[in-house]
């Protein structure tokens, strides 16, 4: 009786309680999921995003930045958004809604500024400012003359060899594309492997580098202009590195990553020069770098110009405050950025007086570094987009792994990218 | 009399408050089913008619001309083709080895729910996760990959698993993931249906003489496993025309990360670069309504061949 009368009491709920209970709960829940992104003291927030940095201080970093800034400026604050996977899709999401950052790092693409989803930036870049940046930072973020987006740091590729093999078989550092086909051929032995272009064999990392070492181009004018027969020899002596049977292929990483090279699976990889750091701890000063050899006498050594870019949300309700703290933040403050690019990873400082001056970058492999982006670093232009990397991958795909003629191949992806490159204009 | 006019005039709020119950509980799952699911559906259409490019506002009608690129679309109509291959491989095999596992689960006579157990534990490893295990441990191309560590125990050579067209030993290891993680899933769909299958029917059958092996499952336990076998066919077809994870996992993303998706792109990792990647959220749309199309009709298709639905024989 006594436990029938506390189960009544207790779980038996009036349909006003129920709603009751049931309003609250979805109001808090509702209430949670609006986020007014105010700090409380602060007369205007600004939301900034970052993709999660892989380098150990990073985020501290960023955090650090925002609290100097509204250190000095008590009205502004700055809330940092650090995200983890797959940024690209969260970014462009967020910005499609009125929700998105004010501030985010991204590459441009041609119909971001289409959609009005970026604001020009051309009032920071005095002319003393865009002098300190090089022609590929600038053409990077720039669409229709505008400037749409400020360069944080640089991010290249290098051709690392260990000093050690090639000096115990007797090869120089391969500057052309011969030497390179037959020096991964000499140092393959046993298990280790002469090259390492990625677990695709080069479809990804080569796509671009090798007909640029063959002098070729993609993008003119707004015009496709790589169907041409150096593109396709260039395609066709990628083939012949994988049929040398020199390449590593099926490594546990990819490229991207200095594992096969730090764990002797390879003699040389294609690597980026965020790597560095890692693999100078594992290989000491046994390392070298040289760019991407150039395919022949006609062609040229290359290596990419990548990097991120810090933009402003065209409909953030902050546009003015955003471009102080951007100014403020890549273009005034040369300490902050120097810190950025230099102490956690390993990047080169777009603005050419602090990549000059840095005392990291004054010798070794990172001096080599810089003098190599500088000197053979080329970038697709915005306009370039994903679907035309998917046109030419394929063509690659059919050239490299499946024996195919070169020529026709090209041609098909450049019709292709052309049909791409006519809805990008619409 | 009294009782009865009683009853018929209380019988208008009656049916007031069944109304107010009925909508009370009907409403939250329609609402959800109408935000989430019918008005994404009914946006997704409307942009895929619709040049919607970094926009998922239908500002500029295009008509039907993103079906049309879709369809005369070379890379789309090969990820159709992909698809279809990877199907003919998974589905039968799929079908073979979860109605043995069945069996063989079926007749066993103690452990019973320990084995039905251990098999049905890869439903509930995620796709990611397991491609990566195939990936970077049991297929990757060095000698000291557990596949190449066995072939090597008979004296061969390691073989590049993933990353060459010619042999294309790449769709082993597609084809191995997803069987690993479904066949589980379905041996207990099928062990449910060798659980219908009446006693009384085996006693009959071994009362006049029947082999207990070949003959009994050949003219009883299969035809009594039908619709069972029907669903089995039908679900994994589905769930293979919308394959995307392991896929991506194993082959690459393609952009600057890994070039290997060239080799056997699926429909859904092409839309999944042409909406997201690319922005061309009209196109993906498009490519999304065409599978959709697909998998009806050939689900429509495959039900009318084998006359899904009917009674058993």
């Amino acid at each position: 009786m006594l436990r029938s009368h506390f189960n009544h009491h207790h779980l038996c709920v009036t349909r006003r309680q129920f709603l009751r209970t049931t309003t609250a709960v979805v109001g808090g829940v509702l209430a949670g999921c609006t986020d007014s992104g105010g700090v409380p003291g602060a007369r205007v927030t600004l939301t900034q995003w970052y993709h999660q940095y892989g380098e150990a201080g990073t985020q501290e970093a960023v955090l650090r930045y925002a609290a100097e800034y509204t250190r000095r400026y008590p009205d502004i604050a700055i809330k940092v958004v650090w995200v983890p996977g797959d940024y690209g899709t969260k970014l462009s999401t967020a910005l499609l809604t009125a929700g998105g950052p004010d501030i985010f790092e991204d590459a441009l693409t041609f119909p971001m500024v289409g959609a009005s989803q970026v604001v020009p930036l051309d009032d920071l870049f005095t002319p003393e400012i865009r002098r300190e940046f090089s022609a590929p930072d600038l053409a990077a973020n720039t669409v229709g003359g505008k400037i749409y987006g400020v360069r944080m740091i640089d991010d290249t590729g290098l051709l690392y060899y260990r000093k050690s093999l090639l000096q115990a078989a007797g090869i120089e550092p391969p500057t052309t594309m011969d030497a390179l086909i037959s020096a991964a051929k000499r140092l393959s032995s046993g298990d280790r492997k002469g090259l390492f272009v990625g677990n695709d064999g080069g479809i990804s990392a080569l796509l671009t580098l090798a007909p640029w070492s063959a002098g070729s181009e993609f993008l003119s004018d707004n015009r496709i202009v790589f169907d041409t027969p150096r593109t396709a020899a260039a395609y066709e002596r990628v083939r012949e590195l994988i049929a040398s049977g020199a390449l590593l292929i099926g490594a546990p990483t990819d490229w991207a990553d200095p594992s096969a090279l730090i764990q002797g699976l390879t003699a040389m990889q294609w690597g980026g020069l965020w790597s560095y750091p890692a693999i100078y701890k594992a290989l000491g000063d046994d390392v070298g770098v040289v760019p991407w050899p150039e395919l022949d006498d006609q062609g040229a050594p290359v290596t990419f110009a990548g990097g991120w870019s810090q933009m402003i949300n065209a409909q953030s309700r902050h546009i003015d405050e955003a471009k102080r703290f951007v100014r403020w933040m890549w273009l005034e403050n040369g300490a902050l950025a120097q810190d950025w690019a230099l102490s956690y990873g390993f990047h080169v400082p777009p603005r050419q007086s602090i990549a000059r001056n840095a005392a990291p970058l004054q010798s070794g492999v990172p001096a080599q570094a810089v003098r190599i982006v500088q000197q053979h670093g080329r970038l697709l232009p915005p306009i370039w987009n994903s679907a035309m990397t998917t046109a030419l991958s394929d063509a690659l795909t059919n050239i490299i792994q499946k024996g195919r003629p070169a020529a026709p191949e090209v041609a098909a992806a450049a019709r292709k990218c052309e049909r791409e490159l006519e809805r990008s204009l619409e | 009399m009294s009782s009865l006019s009683s009853s018929v005039a209380r019988r208008p709020n009656a049916d007031r408050s069944a109304t107010i119950a009925f909508w009370a509980f009907i409403s939250p799952a329609l609402i959800g089913l109408t935000l989430f699911t019918l008005i994404p559906i009914g946006w997704g259409f409307l942009l895929s008619l619709s040049h919607a490019q970094n926009t998922i506002h239908f500002t500029h009608f295009v008509g039907l001309r993103n079906y049309i690129d879709l369809l005369t679309d070379e890379e789309f109509l090969r990820s159709l083709a992909t698809i279809v291959v990877f199907a003919a491989f998974i589905v039968p095999l799929t079908y073979a080895a979860s109605l043995g596992l069945a069996l063989m689960v079926n007749r066993v006579a103690t452990g019973r729910s320990f084995f039905r157990t251990v098999f049905f534990i890869p439903s509930a490893v995620s796709y990611v996760a397991a491609s990566l295990i195939w990936r970077v441990s049991l297929f990757n191309g060095l000698s000291f990959g557990f596949a190449n560590h066995l072939l090597s125990l008979i004296g061969l050579a390691p073989i590049v698993w993933i990353g060459t067209a010619n042999p294309p030993w790449y769709w082993l290891v597609l084809v191995t993931v997803r069987l690993w993680l479904q066949v589980g899933f379905f041996m207990i769909i099928f062990l449910a249906g060798l659980q219908e299958i009446p006693s009384s029917l085996y006693e009959a059958a071994a009362v006049d003489g029947a082999d207990p092996g070949w003959q009994m499952l050949r003219h009883i336990t299969l035809p009594q496993l039908r619709n069972t076998s029907i669903s089995v066919l039908l679900l994994s077809l589905i769930a293979a025309f919308q394959a995307f994870d392991e896929f991506y996992s194993v082959l690459g993303s393609g952009g600057s990360a890994n070039g290997n998706i060239s080799l056997a792109r699926p429909p859904l990792v092409y839309l999944y670069s042409l909406a997201l990647s690319n922005q061309d959220f009209g196109r993906g749309a498009a490519g999304g309504f065409i599978l959709t199309g697909l998998i009806v009709a050939i689900t429509l298709i495959q039900g009318r061949i084998v006359r899904f639905g009917e009674a058993d024989p």
